[in-house]
């Protein structure tokens, strides 16, 4: 039998079963299962973390046959936010039975999004894909110039060695470093 | 303090953010390095996402279809409450990095007050930038010392950048109208409430940067109650030309 692929990546995509999908009627799916399904949405921009694990989410709130999920940007600017929010109106109606006009993403700024939010296992997902993890947060709202640089541990070789380029970087939630020791430069994810 | 006065202080924080971060995007693929390239760019993103938010609170008080867009693309220069610092041309290297840095340290002192308002919107909004300009304050104060103190080019071009731009420093903490009037009822920040601590930063940082600090002199002022240079028209033609040529545009 010919499975459905995905358009990018080519594997196959997941079907659900016909007890799954009876099962995912609005009513009886929880709050955990709708946790759950957002655990499965992925941050665009670095798509090694679910936007659960990177601390995103909010809050889950269930009325009825209509759910509401509460997110919070990283930074000001994220131009991935709009995605976001696509992408979990999405899951929620392919893969939680909601329908399109009961799915509510609603955006809140207080309290400020930190990187304490972000999970233990998000952690280790970025590593593991390459990108040092944040350390518990330090000098974030140090406004003194040429203050001591954090240790950070090149995601690669483990190194402490390793130097700031730019509080800058791909994103905007990244900053960029060099290992002294094995060389390679590196994105940090900095504490926030 | 009248509804009014909140919307033109917020339209006035959403200008200031909108038109720097416009102005800083100018050096997208032209910034002198590729690392001080994107640093410069990250903090226009940061700018611009300030400004998107301020426009939408600003769009749900004004009421009457307002939105963030139609604040952001279809006024004219008149209407916007900017400061005049953000609008003045990028100049070089170094002017573009000491604006920076003098508006860094005044959103810094701004934000820090503004996070404990009363109006929760505005509260949350500084609350979460004020973490974004810690690190723009602290990039742009780095620079102006490498550049004050390292060669004879660069302590050059940044004299020349300080003398230019102090007389347009003088309208960050002089308070217009409707900054008095939410600063009466505690809900906006009267701006010269922090004069003293900005300067106290400017001056610290200078010094590290062996330049000295200007005297007291005649500051420039108009940009918030929307009399401003000849340099605005042109980032509102570049930054508004597709909205109004082809209304509605999307992509």
């Amino acid at each position: 039998m010919c499975s459905p692929k995905c358009n990018t990546c080519k594997e196959p995509t997941r079907v659900l079963s016909g007890s799954e999908i009876t099962m995912s009627t609005a009513t009886d799916i929880s709050i955990q299962k709708t946790w759950a399904l957002l655990e499965q949405v992925n941050d665009p921009e670095v798509p090694v973390l679910s936007i659960t694990d990177l601390g995103i989410v909010r809050d889950v709130k269930l009325n009825g046959d209509e759910v509401e999920v509460v997110i919070t940007p990283t930074y000001s600017g994220c131009p991935a936010m709009m995605m976001i929010e696509w992408e979990i109106k999405a899951q929620l109606v392919m893969r939680g039975g909601f329908s399109k006009e009961k799915v509510k993403v609603t955006t809140v700024l207080s309290p400020a999004w930190t990187t304490d939010w972000m999970s233990e296992a998000g952690k280790e997902k970025l590593k593991a894909y390459g990108i040092a993890p944040p350390l518990p947060t330090a000098s974030v709202c140090d406004i003194n110039l040429f203050a001591r640089e954090e240790a950070i541990q090149c995601p690669r070789c483990n190194s402490y060695h390793t130097v700031l380029v730019s509080q800058f970087g791909s994103t905007a939630c990244k900053a960029h470093y060099r290992c002294e020791d094995c060389k390679e430069p590196f994105d940090y994810f900095k504490c926030h | 303090m009248s509804k009014q006065a909140l919307i033109d202080y917020t339209l006035h924080l959403a200008d200031n953010t909108l038109i720097l971060g416009q102005r800083n995007s100018e050096w997208t693929g032209h910034g002198p390095i590729l690392e001080q390239d994107i640093a410069l760019s990250n903090i226009a993103l940061d700018l611009i996402g300030q400004a998107r938010m301020l426009y939408q609170y600003a769009a749900e008080l004004k009421g009457g279809g307002a939105t963030e867009d139609s604040l952001a693309y279809l006024r004219d220069a008149w209407d916007f409450n900017n400061c005049l610092l953000v609008e003045l041309d990028k100049g070089d290297w170094a002017k573009t990095i000491l604006r920076q840095f003098f508006f860094s340290t005044y959103q810094w002192y701004l934000y820090l007050q503004l996070q404990n308002s009363p109006d929760a919107q505005l509260a949350a909004i500084a609350g979460k930038a004020l973490k974004e300009v810690a690190y723009h304050l602290r990039w742009s104060g780095e620079w102006v010392v490498r550049l004050g103190d390292g060669t004879e080019e660069s302590h050059r071009r940044i004299a020349d950048a300080l003398a230019n731009l102090w007389p347009y420093t003088g309208e960050l903490t002089i308070a217009a109208p409707y900054e008095q009037s939410l600063a009466v009822a505690a809900i906006g920040v009267d701006p010269s409430s922090f004069k003293n601590e900005w300067l106290h930063k400017i001056s610290e940082v200078l010094k590290e940067a062996t330049l000295p600090l200007p005297p007291d002199g005649w500051m420039q002022t108009g940009g918030k109650e929307g009399k401003h240079t000849e340099h605005l028209g042109y980032v509102l033609a570049e930054m508004q030309y597709l909205q109004r040529a082809y209304p509605g545009a999307e992509w």
